[in-house]
């Protein structure tokens, strides 16, 4: 009487809980990121750095404290996600410290070491991450809160339009004491939590209530409002903070679970030409995406003249002096790139000491993380834990592609943040509070259905006795 | 809603392959090209990360580098005696870029030229720092020593040549300048740099190579070589067909001489003796523009010439026969460089063969194996060895009984010829002293040299080629016999 119904895409009854395989790959990630440390300060100095112990053990303490509590409270949680984001986190730290140590930041007036202040931000995001392992029982909870999820997010994206622009785009507030703020990173996953428990409740009426209009179902038009309303949103956003990179991430995450929720491709197409037509919309008036887009066609051309073009310029013959191997951690001059060498162009410095081979390494980090999360939202049993999960990965997908494809020339900068890397402590809080969810959702979806309970009706009527 | 799921998971693979492909073309397909950029301060960085290589007069090199704080740039070029040897090895400054043999022979100095691949290969195995190769000059330091002093505060230019392969033995310009003043890049090089650029008697300006002057009366002895080759007179003691006074062609000015000398159908060598203008003025009226021309080319005249360092070209124009004829007596619109002048000294003391003006007789690589070493090579025959010797005959006539006496070396044959070219407009400015001359041995001549002083501040009856330049000329000369 042992038939396995299998229930799930992956996993199954007494599947293996994989904490051991997660210890040592947290342990592998730590390791990678000592090594980096102890690298940097061998290239830079010709010794071990002094503060290689402190990191090294900070850094150990989180990926510790962390899978303990993934231990604890998510047994059957992916076991890759935690050693990928603590991966892409120390690597960051060890990437951070080394443009600390540049000389060219030490001599401008308003240089503050950033690698102390990441691990603080680190081990705060870290804490979010337990936080919402041990109050988050069932993800399902949040879906009490689409509305006031909705909410918050408004206005956590509406507020920084209160606040002075930094270097061309309204995204931070400022808290006097406490420091800067990027409210959107945390809008990102607050605003997945609204558009999963909305899309959940109306996709019926989304993907059914609509015509059929050469090969493409047209949706209604109160079908259509809701749309309409967040791409009018991604506009202002465009518009009042001039931050291209949200406003594409926003619409992005809508038009994926939008297209997840219905299963329609209509929404896609609808998606797509209504960001085209407002980011071309945006870009014939608005000179901050101007310059970008210029810049992006030819970086060179504005060499002297335009401050994104040479940033943009600066960043590709970064990735150009990088080659194939790379000059090895310590022994580029990425930091020409100037202020945003440690933030936005962190990816710059990857690309020229750690060459191609270490670029393509971190882009599948990345890669992994987003098809694991997409392998949870395959593998979750509801379609609200899909609907958060698709979204939550999908938004960290446009991110890096986002991003990376900026720095890169691919796509015009926008000006986010790399994900783990990047100097930021709005970045990196948010996106350990991500990992978090994700982490809950997939300890959810892989947790072995328990066993039936034995029906005494079912007992009754299978004894037979002649 | 597992469908969508699947080709969501499908997207973000593009994106991320996007992303790969996107980093494999920027940091493999166009990573030289980004690497090479004008704007690619790496470029710069490299350039000064590593001791450069030296340029070498003598076995001992005239450049240095010192170790330098403050900057991304490691080191920084410095010199031994810089004004004097600013003309051979040009500036090599980490703002600034480089000029001459620093800029030419860059790939040597820095290491990275591909003549060095094998031993930069090899060095990549046995862990050896990076330095860069040697450029060993043919300089003479003595020679340089002897020009660069007998010029002193006055402008001036010297070249002197090994007649027998071309070396350059001496190149001399002043006033100079001293790279090592701006060889960083601090706003100390800026302000010392600009100081120099915005002097008016240019110091930066390398005389003997780039700038040209009427060459004056040593150019009679191109003249005289013209009317030998071209037969137009064969004997040098023999009478000439020059009337005294000599009316210039399609012109009612008579041409004057210098003072009242014999001049009336001189014999070539006492016209040269004398530096008659009546007489080689008609010559080359004589022989007309075409033939002129031709024979000014011959000693490499209307091309640039690259030592490796460029020589400006020095001119003998197409003209109508008034210019051409005062041409002859180089006081027209042809134009010629020290090193010019000094090359035609050196065909005629050669016998008549002219070699290809060299100064970098090897390359090293940073091991100090040769990877590149001169091998002399003629230019051209401007004329024959007969004709060059009936010129050295009457050259040597100069020195020793005419107006050359200054060169005089006790001991040795010296052949040369004075000059004082008028310059401005009717003759308003004070005139540019030149002396052309070569010594000779038994085996040959050593050493053949230019020198033109172009100086403002003496007394106008003063400069004369005789009086300013032989004296330097002789000691450049005798610093290299004395080296011999």
């Amino acid at each position: 009487m042992s038939v396995v119904t299998n229930t799930t895409t992956i996993g199954a009854i007494d599947a293996p809980s994989r904490r051991n395989t997660e210890l040592a790959l947290v342990v592998f990630a730590v390791l990678i990121s000592v090594y980096a440390y102890a690298n940097v300060g061998l290239a830079l100095n010709g010794e071990l750095p002094s503060g290689m112990l402190g990191y090294g053990l900070g850094l150990a303490l989180l990926g510790g404290v962390a899978h303990l509590a993934v231990r604890r409270f998510a047994a059957y949680a992916d076991p890759l996600l935690l050693p990928l984001a603590t991966l892409l986190n120390g690597l960051g730290l060890a990437l951070i410290w080394r443009l600390d140590q540049s000389e060219r930041f030490q001599q401008t007036e308003n240089f503050v070491a950033a690698a102390s202040k990441q691990l603080l931000f680190s081990a705060v995001g870290v804490a979010l991450l337990v936080v919402v392992l041990v109050a988050l029982k069932d993800h399902r909870i949040l879906q009490r809160y689409t509305y006031i999820s909705m909410l918050v997010a408004l206005f956590l994206l509406i507020l920084p339009m209160f606040f002075p622009a930094v270097n061309g785009a309204k995204i931070w507030i400022k808290i006097p004491g406490v420091g800067t703020i990027q409210p959107g990173e945390f809008a990102k996953i607050i605003i997945a939590v609204f558009f999963a428990g909305y899309l959940m409740v109306k996709r019926d009426a989304l993907a059914l209530a609509s015509r059929r209009f050469m090969g493409l179902y047209l949706p209604r038009g109160r079908d259509l409002g809701p749309i309409l309303m967040v791409w009018a949103f991604s506009i202002l956003i465009l518009v009042f903070e001039t931050d291209l990179g949200s406003s594409l991430l926003f619409f992005g995450m809508f038009v994926v679970m939008l297209y997840v929720a219905t299963e329609r491709t209509s929404w896609i197409v609808f998606g797509l030409l209504m960001s085209a037509a407002g980011a071309v919309g945006v870009a014939t008036f608005e000179p901050h995406v101007q310059d970008r887009v210029t810049a992006w066609l030819d970086p060179f051309a504005g060499w002297g003249k335009e401050a994104a073009s040479e940033q943009m310029a600066l960043s590709l013959m970064a990735f150009g002096s990088g080659g194939t191997l790379g000059t090895g951690l310590g022994q580029g001059n990425s930091d020409l790139i100037g202020f945003a060498a440690n933030s936005d162009f962190i990816l710059a410095t990857v690309g020229e000491e750690l060459g191609l081979a270490g670029m393509m390494a971190v882009l599948l980090v990345y890669g992994l993380i987003v098809e694991r999360g997409v392998r949870t939202a395959l593998a979750a049993r509801d379609p609200f834990g899909k609907l958060l999960a698709i979204g939550l990965s999908g938004s960290f997908a446009i991110q890096v592609f986002v991003v990376a494809g900026g720095v890169m020339g691919l796509i015009p900068l926008t000006g986010m943040t790399m994900p783990f890397l990047a100097a930021g402590g709005s970045s990196v809080i948010a996106n350990w509070a991500l990992i978090g969810i994700l982490i809950r959702i997939s300890d959810t979806a892989r947790r072995p259905a328990p066993a039936p309970a034995p029906s005494p009706d079912a007992e009754m009527t299978q004894v037979v006795r002649p | 809603m597992n469908k969508p799921l699947r080709r969501i998971a499908i997207f973000c693979g593009i994106l991320v392959l996007a992303l790969l492909i996107r980093t494999n073309y920027l940091q493999y397909v166009r990573a030289d090209e980004l690497n090479s950029n004008e704007h690619n301060r790496r470029v710069q960085i490299e350039r000064y990360a590593h001791e450069r290589g030296n340029i070498i007069v003598d076995g001992e090199p005239v450049t240095g580098s010192v170790e330098t704080t403050g900057s991304d740039f490691k080191y920084k070029r410095v010199w031994k005696n810089g004004p004097m040897w600013a003309p051979v090895t040009g500036y090599s400054s980490q703002a600034f870029d480089a000029s001459q043999l620093e800029s030419l022979e860059d790939g040597i100095l820095t290491g990275n030229d591909d003549q060095l691949f094998f031993d930069r290969t090899l060095s990549m195995f046995t862990g050896d720092k990076k330095t860069g190769g040697n450029i060993v000059t043919t300089l003479n330091g003595a020679a340089q020593k002897a020009a660069f002093e007998g010029l002193g505060s006055r402008k001036g230019a010297v070249a002197a040549l090994d007649p027998q392969t071309g070396a350059i033995l001496a190149l001399a310009s002043t006033p100079s300048y001293d790279p090592s003043v701006f060889a960083g890049n601090s706003l100390k090089d800026s302000d010392a740099r600009q100081k120099l650029l915005k002097d008016k008697d240019k110091p930066m300006l390398n005389r003997a190579l780039r700038e040209t002057y009427p060459p004056g009366s040593t150019f009679k002895v191109v003249t005289a070589a013209a009317a030998l080759e071209n037969g137009l007179y064969t004997d040098i003691d023999a009478k000439t067909d020059s009337p005294l006074p000599w009316r210039l062609p399609q012109s009612t000015n008579l041409l004057q001489n210098e003072g009242n000398i014999p001049c009336k159908n001189a014999s070539l060598r006492e016209a040269l003796r004398w530096s008659c203008n009546t007489v080689f003025g008609k010559m080359s009226d004589d022989l007309g523009n075409d033939k002129m021309i031709e024979q000014a080319d011959k000693f490499g005249f209307n091309e640039e010439v690259f030592t490796p360092v460029r020589a400006d070209a020095s001119i003998y124009p197409k003209d109508n026969r008034p210019q051409n004829a005062m041409a002859g007596i180089g006081q027209a619109s042809n134009r010629t460089t020290p090193l010019q002048m000094a090359m035609v000294a050196s065909a005629i003391a050669n016998d008549g063969k002219l070699m290809q003006p060299y100064m970098v007789a090897q390359r090293q690589a940073p091991n100090l194996d040769p990877v590149y070493t001169h091998e002399k090579e003629q230019l051209s025959q401007p004329l024959s060895g007969e004709n060059a010797q009936k010129l050295q005959q009457m050259m040597e006539t100069v020195v020793k009984n005419g107006t050359g006496t200054n060169a005089q070396i006790d001991g040795v044959t010296v052949g040369g010829k004075t000059g004082t070219a008028q310059h401005g407009l009717n003759n308003s400015e004070k005139p540019y002293a030149w002396f052309i001359s070569y010594a000779k041995t038994d085996s040959g001549s050593p050493v053949a040299v230019a020198v033109v002083v172009e100086d403002g501040n003496a007394n106008r009856d003063d400069i004369s080629g005789g009086g300013l330049a032989a004296p330097i000329a002789k000691s450049v000369m005798q610093a290299v016999l004395d080296g011999k």
